[in-house]
């Protein structure tokens, strides 16, 4: 039995902000069931009360001393972005436009 | 002078310090041979000629001032293109970062700026860092120097060709899952992961980054650990940085370079040594065992239950960490941003930008992360996965309570032909099976030239408790003065 169906791998492509083809979605729906059904076995090796490792190293709350460092420049900020206007960064409209 | 392309980064240090020649000269010989032979091996993505000699003059220039210069200084060094580099392009090997010129250099990149080292360009790479073979470059794959036929390993393949070209004598990579270790496995040079937290993030693009490690890649255990001296510490702006001393891995693999490891305990792992790898490498890795043996090393068998199932969490853990670092590529800020007509929503816009600007392989790791993280299949596979990772760990700390270091083959298999494992991706994940461990559990592990399988190059791995990085360069270098340093066929 398939892990992942196409519409599900759809589904996770519109989550994933790809704007994937038809083309695409057949293959990916194929290699995603191999990927995920050769990981699940991971399922069963550990017990529920083994606690998660998230990171390697035992380091919480890290700060750095509150000394004043150059940043990078407004214009070093806007000189590689794909469109600006007015100093910011410009992007396609968020919101419907009134009627 | 004799040809200052095959020397070795200590003795190109040495030469430039002692005046036999300049830094600007050994500059040019490499840049030459980058001109002469990349067009076959595409190891660059970037060179950066003028300022490269810009460098060496400054170094020049410092020494005849009289001023007080590290043992690198005036070395070439290729760095992998995942690091930024103020100014020069930054692509990560992906065409969602074509023509990006970072505003900042990666901490690392500025130590290496510091000590003098100067930067030839930025090497080919596997998108994003996620492969193992260069293939999926969107810039087209590395070509191995043994055989331009079969792929230099990834991510890094293109810093591994570079060294093993002589188009450079020390270079940069990133090891997340083996991509430092497994292209110095097939390439026949010198790979190491330092420990997590040992050699600072910043500026280092964002794969998994409970698992990025930058490395030295190198011909010699010895090139590698004066390169590791100078990238590692602790890093104020690197939040997993360790804050504690570096080990003095120079003189560590200096000391072994003298050839005794008596007293030194290898683990075998058991379940490392069934079946998995080509015959041709068990066995060249067991004529290394046997020579370290020779050198007065002990050799005791561990089991670590515990390793089978590293492949599979890592495939869990680094494609969640993949699928929430590179949705800062949104078309916003920097980078490709494809159809916006004015009428398209942002929302559109975005989508279509991350499906024209990412590779296939990138795509397939944000959805099985966007998967593993979808509540409902978080416990099953992401929770479950980092559980795994706690019991890998455990597995680690006990065998190191009987042994010093860990031995095993760097990858299954020699460099193989291109193509032969694109079409199924699982088939190159397996590329990782030895080296993953290491990563989940965050100690250092590095890649040492142990002989030849059918004429191709085998990897030794070493691997050693965390902040233990200079016993791991000790039998590295014990090694590397019985196998020897391999010299590729001439290109």
């Amino acid at each position: 039995m398939a892990a992942i169906s196409r519409d599900e791998v759809a589904h996770l492509a519109r989550l994933s902000r790809l704007a994937v083809t038809e083309d695409e979605l057949d293959m990916f729906a194929g290699q995603l069931d191999v990927i995920l059904q050769s990981v699940a076995r991971i399922g069963d090796v550990a017990a529920a009360d083994i606690p998660p490792t998230s990171h390697s190293v035992p380091l919480t709350n890290v700060l750095r001393e509150d000394v004043v460092v150059p940043g990078i420049s407004r214009e070093d900020a806007l000189a590689m972005a794909p469109d600006s206007a007015e100093d910011r960064f410009r992007v396609p409209r968020i919101l419907e436009e009134e009627a | 002078m004799s040809d200052l392309t095959r020397m070795t980064a200590a003795q190109l240090g040495a030469a430039i310090a002692g005046g036999e020649t300049s830094a600007v000269e050994v500059t040019r010989a490499h840049l030459d041979r980058i001109a002469a032979v990349d067009e076959r091996v595409n190891a660059f993505l970037h060179v950066d000629a003028e300022g490269a000699l810009a460098a060496a003059e400054r170094v020049d220039a410092d020494r005849a001032a009289g001023r007080a210069q590290g043992p690198l200084a005036g070395v070439p060094i290729a760095v992998k293109d995942v690091l930024t580099t103020r100014g020069v392009p930054t692509t990560a090997g992906s065409k969602i970062l074509e023509g990006w010129q970072p505003p900042y250099d990666a901490t690392i990149v500025t130590r290496m700026r510091e000590a003098g080292l100067v930067i030839l360009g930025k090497t080919n790479m596997d998108e994003f860092a996620m492969g193992s073979s260069t293939e999926y470059s969107a810039y087209g794959p590395t070509h191995n120097p043994w055989d331009l036929g079969r792929i230099p390993g990834g991510s890094g393949g293109g810093s591994a060709a570079a060294i093993a070209a002589y188009e450079a004598p020390l270079a940069i990579g990133t090891d997340t899952g083996g991509s430092i270790r497994q292209p110095g496995a097939v390439t026949g040079t010198v790979g190491a992961k330092p420990t997590y937290g040992g050699t600072s993030r910043y500026g280092l693009i964002a794969f998994s980054s409970s698992l990025d490690t930058p490395g030295p890649c190198a011909r010699t255990v010895e090139d590698a650990a004066l390169l590791h001296a100078v990238i590692a510490g602790h890093d104020p702006r690197d939040s997993t940085s360790i804050p504690a001393a570096v080990p003095d891995v120079v003189a560590a693999a200096r000391r072994g370079a003298t050839g005794d490891l008596s007293g030194v305990r290898l683990g075998v792992v058991k379940e490392f040594s069934g079946e998995g790898a080509e015959p041709g490498v068990s066995a060249a890795v067991r004529e290394g065992i046997e020579a370290l043996v020779k050198l007065g090393a002990e050799v005791v068998e561990v089991s670590c239950p515990h390793f089978e199932f590293a492949l599979p969490a890592y495939y869990l853990i680094a494609p969640s960490e993949c699928s929430s670092n590179l949705a800062r590529f949104d078309g916003v800020r920097y980078g490709l941003r494809a159809g916006d007509d004015g009428n398209r929503s942002l929302e559109e816009v975005m989508s279509l930008t991350r499906d024209q600007g990412f590779g296939p392989e990138v795509k397939r790791r944000i959805m099985i992360g966007t998967y593993a993280l979808s509540s409902g299949y978080y416990d099953a596979y992401y929770g479950q996965a980092q559980k795994v990772r706690t019991l890998i760990s455990r597995d680690f700390a006990a065998a190191f309570e009987k042994v010093d270091v860990l031995v095993s083959p760097t990858t299954p298999f020699v460099a193989f032909e291109f193509g032969s494992r694109t079409s199924d991706p699982y088939q190159m994940y397996l590329a990782d099976l030895y080296t993953i461990p290491s990563n989940l559990y965050g100690g250092p592990a590095i890649s040492v030239p142990v002989g030849l399988s059918d004429g191709l190059p085998v990897g030794f791995q070493i691997m050693a408790p965390t902040l233990a990085d200079d016993r791991m360069y000790r039998v590295a270098a014990a090694l590397e003065s019985a196998a020897g340093v391999l010299t590729p066929p001439s290109l």
